[in-house]
């Protein structure tokens, strides 16, 4: 592994008078890591997602990413949500195109590239098995379907750093455990960063190589574990013991967050 | 069965205005109310058929100049909601001015116009003008303004500027609204015109309909009254179907 890719030291935010949403977060995360955090709701998750992204500034600590201090929002970034987000009156193709339409240097070559472009889009599409439904629109596609349409969003203008904010948290279990697949698949092949916030322990467990567990608020980092669990992981092992105990331990730690 | 059911749904706003014409004619007989003061529907029609051209050059002049009134209205709402839109200081800022401004009858602004630019056209495509930029304005801030902010960070970690955010995402977003607040406005705007033509003009319908009035030719005045809510409906229906032919995808699930 390289050298740390996202530093935090000693970060706090405090949104108002309220008191701190995170506090003290010290954290190396390395290129190609897949990090997650786990934790209470309301712990400063979405708040974490924020700060490395750079759209809030800590109002305490610094924040490095790729060397660099964060100062503004980053630009080498992809995101998810819990909401797919995906713009109702562009088809899911051209959903899947936007980011290249913004990102630089992509957004000046975006008319003379267009074909080429749109043959990435396809070949992520067909990644996550929507190749036949690039052209409908994202209200005739089921849940899962533009979640799928969203994540290949956040990868298609290849960024060096995916943020996913709870991204399968409304999504039923099957399909959830479905595109847990796919994010380990394209991620195996790509081998971006990936930070992902989700209070699911076994999405965590299963995907991460590393897992930040969270206190409730003011949110600090209790826990670092990392994954052991061989790769590629099958969706089988999670219902086998190792991953259990393992989900379990994280399962215990959470609860004694919640009871202190 | 269901062909029988669309049939009638579709033919059903030509039966309520046979009932109503009906209702009309057999009231004003049934009571035998002067023609002077409520012509029956029989000789509202002879009238529209009796002054078919005086009605046909008066309805032209009221159409163009609400027609350019709405243009107006329609460029200036338009770049004054997305400046209002596309940020919450002004949004905050004008809002209560354009509240205030709207609340104040625009007859009102008839006699300040003919003072500016004397009797005629200028002050009924003004009047239309004034009154119809209001709802497009509205409208077009509004849609900009309630921009989900989770996809402005969508858009913000890729280093999208504010201007794509509202050229990309904001201004397709409020375009329902848009068009929604066109079919408002062109009504408005007919309303704007015939105002200001029964003050302050002669010619236009409202000065057709104020001259055939002060003559007792009641026939004329109600012919005049068809024939402006005839255009309006014509245009209000023209921009409901441009509405849903540009936005039809914020009318999903509604079955055409």
């Amino acid at each position: 592994m390289s050298a740390a890719f996202v530093t935090f030291d000693n970060v706090s935010l405090a949104y108002d008078g309220s008191g701190n949403a995170i506090e003290d977060i010290n954290l190396n995360i390395h290129e190609g890591e897949f990090v997650a955090f786990v934790g209470p709701s309301g712990c400063g998750k979405s708040t974490f997602m924020k700060l490395c992204t750079g759209l809030h500034a800590p109002t305490a600590g610094a924040i490095q990413v790729d060397g660099l201090p964060v100062t503004g929002p980053l630009k080498v970034s992809g995101m998810a949500f819990q909401n797919a987000n995906l713009l109702p009156w562009r088809t899911t193709l051209d959903n899947v195109l936007l980011p290249l339409e913004i990102v630089k240097p992509y957004r000046h070559q975006f008319r003379k590239r267009r074909e080429e472009f749109k043959g990435w889009a396809r070949t992520l599409l067909k990644t996550v098995g929507l190749a036949e439904y690039e052209d409908k629109y994202p209200w005739q596609l089921s849940g899962g379907m533009q979640q799928r349409a969203s994540i290949c969003r956040a990868l298609i203008h290849q960024p060096r750093l995916l943020m996913l904010d709870e991204p399968f948290g409304a999504l039923d279990a099957f399909t959830r455990e479905e595109l847990w697949c796919v994010l380990r698949d394209l991620w195996d092949v790509q081998r971006f960063t990936v930070v992902l916030v989700t209070h699911d322990l076994r999405e965590a467990a299963f995907l991460a190589d590393t897992v930040y567990v969270m206190s409730r608020r003011p949110g600090r980092v209790i826990e670092k574990r990392n994954i052991t669990l061989p790769r590629p992981r099958a969706l089988e092992t999670t219902y086998q013991k190792p991953f259990i105990d393992l989900v379990q331990s994280l399962r215990a730690q959470i609860g004694d967050v919640r009871s202190t | 069965m269901t062909k029988k059911s669309k049939l009638i749904e579709r033919l059903a706003p030509w039966i309520a205005v046979a009932a109503l014409v009906l209702v009309w004619e057999a009231t004003v007989r049934l009571f035998n109310v002067p023609s002077f003061i409520f012509p029956s529907a029989l000789e509202t029609a002879q009238a529209l058929v009796t002054y078919a051209g005086p009605i046909g050059k008066h309805s032209w002049q009221t159409f163009w100049t609400t027609l350019i009134g709405f243009g107006l209205g329609v460029a200036v709402g338009l770049v004054l909601g997305f400046i209002i839109g596309s940020s919450r200081f002004l949004y905050n800022a004008c809002y209560p001015l354009l509240v205030g401004f709207n609340a104040i009858p625009k007859v009102a602004f008839v006699p300040i116009l003919v003072v500016w630019f004397g009797i005629g056209s200028v002050p009924a495509i003004l009047t239309a003008f004034l009154i119809c930029f209001f709802p497009i304005v509205v409208n077009v801030a509004t849609g900009l303004a309630t921009l989900e902010p989770e996809m402005e960070d969508v858009l913000r970690v890729l280093g999208a500027r504010r201007m794509d955010v509202l050229l990309k995402v904001g201004l397709p977003r409020s375009l329902p609204y848009f068009f929604a607040s066109l079919k408002v406005a062109i009504t408005l705007a007919f309303v704007g015109t015939v105002v200001s033509e029964t003050v302050a003009s002669n010619q236009g319908i409202g000065y057709l309909m104020m001259s055939a009035g002060s003559q007792m030719r009641m026939g004329l005045v109600f012919a005049g009254l068809l024939v402006i809510s005839a255009m309006a409906m014509v245009m209000y229906e023209l921009f409901a179907l441009l509405e849903k032919r540009m936005t039809g995808w914020a009318h999903r699930g509604q079955d055409r």
